[in-house]
């Protein structure tokens, strides 16, 4: 039997969700978001784009094979997506407190109480994830028993949030002959390791860094969290690096950042799109891809500059899901190439970035 | 864009079911039809299974109820000229046809193009080398093994390669001729066996205690692909993924290893080539990520029916939509109707399938379980966690297990031998070494089973622990009982685990279990199956019953239109296609008639169990407590429990008593054909004789009643249908073995001993009437005389060698037994008529097995007329023309005994067979050949052996004899057989006897397939020990050559083939008689 204390979501609707506390035993409150992957909670919950979000998962079993052991490689987290988990609480049906892999080193219940991060367990996610969608993304709170209720709905849209997760200094990765700057708004470190292995050296910079100061092949704008209007200062600097000329790709975060740049407007979502099996069509051609995605906000493409076209579109509900430039080596996509969480269908994007930069550098 | 040039296409059916190759290619057959009507092509469809959904009206334009052989399908593609044919939804027999029919230059001598995966690659995954050398072009691994052609080099490369190794067969389905071996002694008899079934074998090093994962792939023309599903056994590599148990998603991979395999399946489908579906099993290194290959199967296959239907993706529907050319991204996903087919479905619950075995059926065939199949069905289970989705599953497969818990002592001798070496009842072993202290260490030593499967089933038996506290159910905490719902326990469960009651109380405990329950506010949720985890709103009717959740995804009319079908759960034997038939046809009639259809079932090869085909489905339990959460929910008009065989039928009364209000019969008149003591006593009332019978609860009442009676007897245990435990003694001694095991088999009940009459026909009625009166009615007889099981035995429809007066004293006992039990709505009546005398023998008050075939070749549906009256509407009985056919049908059974190892092949009162054909001649000779052709029977090229059994046997052969004489076979018999054939004008020459050390001796004769049919008749009526008769017939068995062991089957089949000619077979469809 369920020794574990009782716990609650709290939604801004006033509709409330019973059932036990797992991980930290703490009460928060932040925006609630539901992903239906079906695996890779470690990624999930270390990506920074997840920042000031309680995160409900619609598959209901998880935990099954623990967290991986720490390890590190070319100076990042192996197995992990940052250094720390950036949701602010886990939401999920049936917790399983028994887990079995070979490179599971501990519980994802200890994980989150080592990151001060509560979970609930043993509620109608399904429902929820429904709530969501009909009535759109909405603030909720958790609430563990003994640990008080929050008293606000806090949104975390109205603070920076890439300010709060993006990386302090600059540092470099890699010792390739390609210098791509990192613009980090919230990176993955998979886009790193993604730029490394294709032979690049990748100089990841705070998200209001001036890189256009720094010598560079490349410029790769990283996913984040959070509203993109937020990032006045990098939208800037893509401006000047523009202007300059020199390839960029964006992810996520960064698509939206390029595509303002270019002129375009952005919305939010009613409930954003995060999974591992969204379908996005390369504009003009038969080809689809299956990606992995997690965004709350979407970009208006009518609203590009002339010199700018949709490159993938949504094949469920039509939104945007990158852009290029029709004559400069620009280009940016809403999922995640990069994958880790998800399908890996779409990796031949950094191919196609790399060559890009190759032929710049010709 | 679609291929316009393409106007009519045939597809290949797979034929009668077998182990390997079951129902999942109804449903992948007339998913595919549907596509292809869909795009207005004319639809031409060969399959001699006449009791599927894909060959009934309205599916196909056009059906052969013909073998699926290269020859036959040519001359269909002769008559048709079709433009196209597609081969990979008819399962290995498809495949294996059409790559004939390729090879053979057929295909393109009749212009007919191949629809979806080209020839070329199913070749290149069906043959181990070249499959190996294509998947090495890309790097990717594959399991280190060699083909090899000799015995010799198969031991060559075994020390190589070292042991254990495995043997696998090219060209087989489900694993056949495949195994595991230790040493070189092992392997010498494999691999001899192997290779009758295929010239080339393969050797390679085995992998056992790998985790065996699946993945269903698809590719469209564009070279877009996604992957619909992945599935984890529960077992360990070393078992045939079909004998697993399996869940999907997988449980226990990382993002990092489902994502490395989901792409290696993308490479692999893309180097091959595959247009359409297929499916990649791989073997994963439980201590890295380190993988294997283990094969692609270039075909829709049992993996993607149940990956179908544990997704909600329709994986034929749109395999073959992209044969026609589309691409994924053109194609809509049929469950939210909004959103592209274009994606991969998220699931938020998870499914456990479990095989469903009868290898108690089967006398001497070895419980173990390995890397060829044996199970006969399926089930699957969903649940929004693992408890709960096992223990449904556990439920499901009705061999008498109520969960993983709560179930009757069972003892195993040694434990560890038990988990070492799987049979069908490991999973219960598991349970039982928990219980005994084991730890998971050890079961995972001797299992191999992944530490999270084998925790949760720890997890299980502690809360079984927990409320073994308890001896009142209400004063369980309200928290552990919504628990241990949750994690799957019955009420059955609960009442035996907290009241700890006898199965006497069982049943009124159970019901005091759920009124407390009730009250305390413990009730499940119904939520739907929609593909993306709830993210898009989808108008799905696919819907499970769980208790981990606390809002309903539906709202429920209760507007009395709501009529609820309750289906037939797995297929085992003698409960198969033939009542999804039923289930299915009955949804359509009542949505015909303005009424929601509501199906029940839980068995992943169906068509019932597809989502379009009613208006809801629960794809959840057949029990009394799931169907009563149900009702309680959807209050519907009423529930059909006569059209899915006798798992509803067995809830008609409980039903009743908990005021659900069954439709048709009364449950009560449904008792009363069920209750052997109310069924003779109605009968007596009626004067409509019986043979002679009494149930008997001593040993020295038995004796008593045999002297009265005579041998032979039939004896059974009470209250037990569908011949189990039932057998037909000849003597004393046998009547003693029998009771033995009859006691050990069952203790509460008695023993029904029954008079058996020999040489007798035996008759079938299948009927439907409306308020005591019959409305249609279609008689069949028998080939074989009595003592064959009704499932066993060859069926022809109309009647052909029945007495006039006979056929009018079955009418009259029909039309009193109709109106004794006031029927409204289908019964089937089984009948022996010795000279015009009558006894009933067994009657059911619901469809049976033969209602899909007399329906059909009559023309006339008989479940349609069945629902429709239980629906309440006024039927007129059809035109009495409609019963004056001047054709003949033949049902005839399918056997799987080669996949059955050392089970003796012979046929008797308990049911062998594991699927059935109907085919249509002109005459009966036409028929019978269309028909054994069809269940794999060939025409001998020159050599029949004959061991003839008794007298009277014999004597019913030699005729046939004769005409084999007269037609130019040799004629080869054992001793006493070959005297009698020259005392009678035939000539045979000898061969001795398996025993005799002479030459020329039967076995060797087999053994070097120098004999083309083997006929073997028993001496006596039961199963005997092994003889020299058993190794003929398994010898026959094991080297795949033909065996009839029945002598009026026997001479049908051989007179047959020695009347007609090839061409007088006539290549006709089904619309042209």
């Amino acid at each position: 039997m369920s020794q574990n204390p009782k716990a609650r979501l709290i939604l801004e609707d006033g509709t409330s969700f019973e059932g036990y506390s797992f991980g930290a035993a703490r009460s928060v409150s932040g925006e609630v978001v539901f992903n239906t992957a079906m695996t890779g909670y470690p990624e999930s919950l270390t990506d920074p784009s997840y920042s000031g979000q309680i995160l409900v998962i619609t598959y209901p079993l998880v935990g099954n094979y623990g967290v991986p052991r720490h390890e590190v490689q070319d100076h990042l987290e192996k197995f992990y997506e940052s250094d720390r988990i950036h949701i602010r609480a886990l939401v999920i049906s049936d917790y399983s407190f028994e887990y079995s892999h070979w490179n599971a080193v501990e519980s994802l219940d200890a994980w989150l109480r080592d990151n001060d991060v509560p979970g609930v367990y043993g509620v109608d996610t399904r429902q929820i994830t429904k709530i969501i969608r009909e009535r759109g993304v909405m603030l909720g709170k958790v609430a563990v028993e003994g640990c008080g209720v929050p008293e606000e709905f806090v949104d975390p849209n109205r603070e920076n949030l890439v300010a709060k997760v993006s990386a302090g200094g600059v540092e470099t990765y890699g010792d390739g002959e390609l210098r791509i700057v990192l613009v980090d708004c919230g990176c993955k470190y998979n886009i790193v390791r993604c730029l490394t292995k294709r032979g690049a050296t990748v100089i990841r910079v705070p998200w209001d860094f001036d890189f256009t100061q720094l010598e560079y092949d490349g410029v790769m704008l990283s996913n984040g969290p959070g509203d993109p209007q937020m990032c006045g200062k990098t939208i800037e600097n893509i401006r000047k690096a523009m202007a300059i000329g020199k390839p960029i790709f964006g992810i996520c975060l960064g698509n939206q950042l390029l595509s303002i740049a270019a002129g375009a407007t952005t919305y939010k979502l009613k409930y954003g799109h995060r999974s591992h099996n969204q379908p996005a069509l390369m504009v003009g051609t038969n080809t689809a891809v299956i990606t992995s995605q997690n965004h709350g906000y979407a970009v208006d493409t009518t609203t590009l500059d002339p010199d700018w076209e949709p490159y993938f579109v949504n094949l469920n509900d039509n939104t945007s899901e990158g852009i290029r430039h029709k004559t400069k080596p620009f280009f940016s996509v809403q999922f995640h190439p990069e994958a880790s969480s998800g399908p890996v269908d779409t990796e031949f994007l950094f191919d196609h970035f790399i060559e890009n930069i190759r032929n710049a550098k010709r | 864009m679609q291929n316009d040039k393409i106007q009519k296409v045939v597809l290949l059916g797979s034929g009668a079911l077998k182990i390997g190759e079951a129902g999942e290619f109804d449903y992948s057959g007339s998913q595919a039809l549907k596509a292809l009507k869909e795009e207005g092509i004319y639809t031409v469809l060969i399959n001699p299974n006449i009791a599927t959904i894909q060959t009934s009206e309205n599916i196909a334009d056009k059906v052969y109820f013909l073998p699926v052989t290269p020859e036959y399908v040519e001359e269909v593609i002769a008559k048709e000229r079709p433009q196209g044919i597609l081969l990979a939804f008819g399962g290995q027999t498809a495949l294996n046809c059409g790559v004939q029919l390729y090879r053979s230059g057929v295909l393109e001598k009749y212009g007919v193009q191949v629809l979806g995966t080209p020839v070329q690659a199913i070749i290149d995954t069906e043959d181990r080398e070249k499959f190996v050398h294509k998947l090495d072009e890309i790097d990717v691994k594959t399991i280190k093994s060699e083909a090899v052609t000799t015995v010799e080099e198969a031991k060559r490369v075994a020390n190589e390669l070292g042991y254990p190794i495995i043997v696998r067969a090219a060209y087989t389905l489900g694993g056949l001729g495949s195994g595991f071996c230790d040493n070189d002694g092992e392997l010498d008899a494999l691999a001899r066996k192997a290779f009758t079934y295929s010239p080339q074998i393969l050797v390679e090093k085995s992998l056992k205690g790998w985790k065996e994962v699946e993945y269903e792939v698809v590719r469209d023309r564009y070279d877009n692909c996604i992957t619909v599903c992945n599935m984890e056994n529960f077992d360990p590599l070393g078992i045939h993924t079909g004998e697993s148990i399996v869940v999907a998603p997988s449980q226990t991979l990382t993002n990092a290893e489902y994502h490395k395999l989901r792409q290696l399946a993308i490479r692999i489908i893309r180097h091959i080539g595959i247009v359409g579906e297929c499916n990649v099993q791989y073997a994963l290194d439980p201590n890295s990520e380190d993988y294997r290959v283990i094969e692609v199967n270039a075909r829709l296959s049992r993996s993607s029916a149940l990956a179908s239907k544990a997704t909600g993706y329709p994986l034929a529907f749109v395999a073959a939509k992209l044969g026609l050319g589309y691409g994924l991204h053109e194609l809509k996903n049929s469950v939210t109707k909004s959103t592209t087919a274009c994606f991969e479905p998220a699931l938020d619950y998870i499914v456990c399938k479990i095989p469903r075995w009868d290898l108690g059926k089967f006398k001497g065939v070895s419980r173990e379980l390995g890397s060829s199949m044996k199970s006969v069905g399926e089930v699957m289970a969903i649940g929004r966690n693992f408890e709960e989705a096992i223990q449904k599953g556990l439920r499901m497969i009705g061999q008498g297990m109520h969960g993983f818990v709560a179930n009757k002592e069972f003892a195993v001798q040694d434990i560890d031998a038990a988990l070492s070496h799987p049979t069908d009842q490991r999973i219960f072993v598991i349970a039982h070494a928990l219980k005994k202290g084991y730890t998971i260490e050890r079961i995972h030593e001797l299992t191999k089973i992944d530490n999270w499967f084998l925790e949760k089933l720890r997890g299980i038996i502690g809360l079984e622990a927990e409320l073994e506290k308890y001896d009142d159910i209400d004063r369980v905490p309200v928290e552990l009982l919504r628990e241990a719902k949750q994690k799957g326990f019955s009420d059955f469960q609960l009442a035996r685990t907290v009241l700890k009651c006898s199965s006497r109380e069982i049943d009124e405990k159970m019901l005091e279990v759920r009124k407390v329950r009730k009250a305390k506010g413990v009730t499940p949720v119904v939520k739907q199956i929609d593909t993306l985890a709830a993210e898009y709103p989808a108008m799905t009717n696919y819907l499970y019953v769980t208790y981990n959740g606390t809002a309903h995804d539906i709202d429920f009319a209760k507007d009395d239109k709501s009529v609820i079908v309750l289906g037939s759960g797995a297929y085992r034997i003698g409960s198969s296609v033939e009542f999804d038939w039923c289930s299915v046809n009955a949804g359509h009639t009542i949505r015909r008639n303005g009424y929601r259809a509501v199906m029940i079932n839980y068995n992943p090869e169906t068509v019932s169990t597809d989502y379009d085909e009613c208006d809801r489905l629960y794809f959840d339990e057949l029990t009394l407590e799931r169907v009563l959460d149900i009702t309680d929910l959807e209050a519907p008009h009423g529930v059909i429990v006569s059209v899915g065989g006798q798992i509803p039928n067995n809830l008609a009364m409980r039903l009743h008593n908990q005021q659900v209000p069954i439709l048709g019969t009364s449950a009560e008149n449904i008792d009363r054909a069920e209750d052997r003591h109310k069924f003779s006593s109605m009968l007596d009332e009626l004067g409509v004789d019986q043979p002679r019978w009494r149930e008997l609860t001593t040993i020295e009442d038995i004796y008593d009643f045999v002297d009265e009676v005579g041998f032979p007897v039939l004896i059974r245990p009470s209250y037990v249908l569908s011949g189990a435990a039932m057998n037909v003694v000849s003597n004393k001694e046998e009547l003693k073995h029998f009771l033995t095991l009859a006691t050990s088999v069952s203790k509460q009940y008695p023993v029904v001993v029954t008079e058996f009459i020999e040489n007798a026909k035996e008759i079938e009625m299948d009927a439907v009437a409306q308020n005591g009166e019959i409305v249609a009615y279609a008689i069949s007889e028998h080939v074989e005389f009595a003592g064959v099981h009704s499932g066993d035995a060859t069926l022809v429809f109309p009647a052909q060698k029945m007495y006039v007066e006979t056929m009018r004293r079955i009418k009259r006992i029909s039309r009193q037994v109709a109106k004794g039990l006031n029927i409204s709505g289908p019964f089937n009546m089984q009948l022996l008529a010795k000279d015009n005398d009558i006894k009933v023998i067994e009657c059911n008050l619901r469809a049976s097995r033969s209602f899909p075939f007399v329906s059909k070749v009559l023309k006339v549906n008989f479940i349609d007329l069945a629902t429709r009256i239980m629906l309440g509407e006024k039927v007129e009985p059809p035109h009495k023309s409609a019963f004056e056919l001047d054709y003949v049908g033949i049902k005839a059974p399918q056997f799987s005994f080669s996949r059955l190892q050392k089970t003796d092949p012979v046929l008797g009162v308990e049911m062998a067979s594991t699927g059935e054909v109907g085919c249509i001649g002109d005459d009966f000779s036409e028929a019978i050949l269309k028909a054994m052709l069809s269940v794999g029977y060939t025409i001998p090229k020159k050599n029949v052996l004959l061991s003839t059994g008794d007298m009277r046997s014999k004597v019913d052969m030699l005729s046939a004899a004769k005409a084999l004489q007269a037609n130019g076979y040799n004629i080869y018999a054992t001793r006493g057989s070959a005297e009698f054939l020259e005392q009678n004008g035939v000539k045979a020459t000898v061969l001795h006897w398996p025993d005799q050390p002479e030459e020329p001796n039967t076995l060797n004769y087999i053994k070097e397939k120098k004999i083309d049919l083997v006929v073997n008749v028993p001496k006596n009526l039961s199963k005997d020990e092994l003889n020299n008769d058993y190794l003929i017939r398994r010898g026959a068995i094991d080297f795949n050559i033909p065996l009839l062991t029945n002598a009026r089957l026997a001479s049908a089949f051989i007179n047959a083939f020695c009347k007609l000619r090839k061409e007088d077979i006539k290549i006709k469809s089904w619309n042209e008689y």
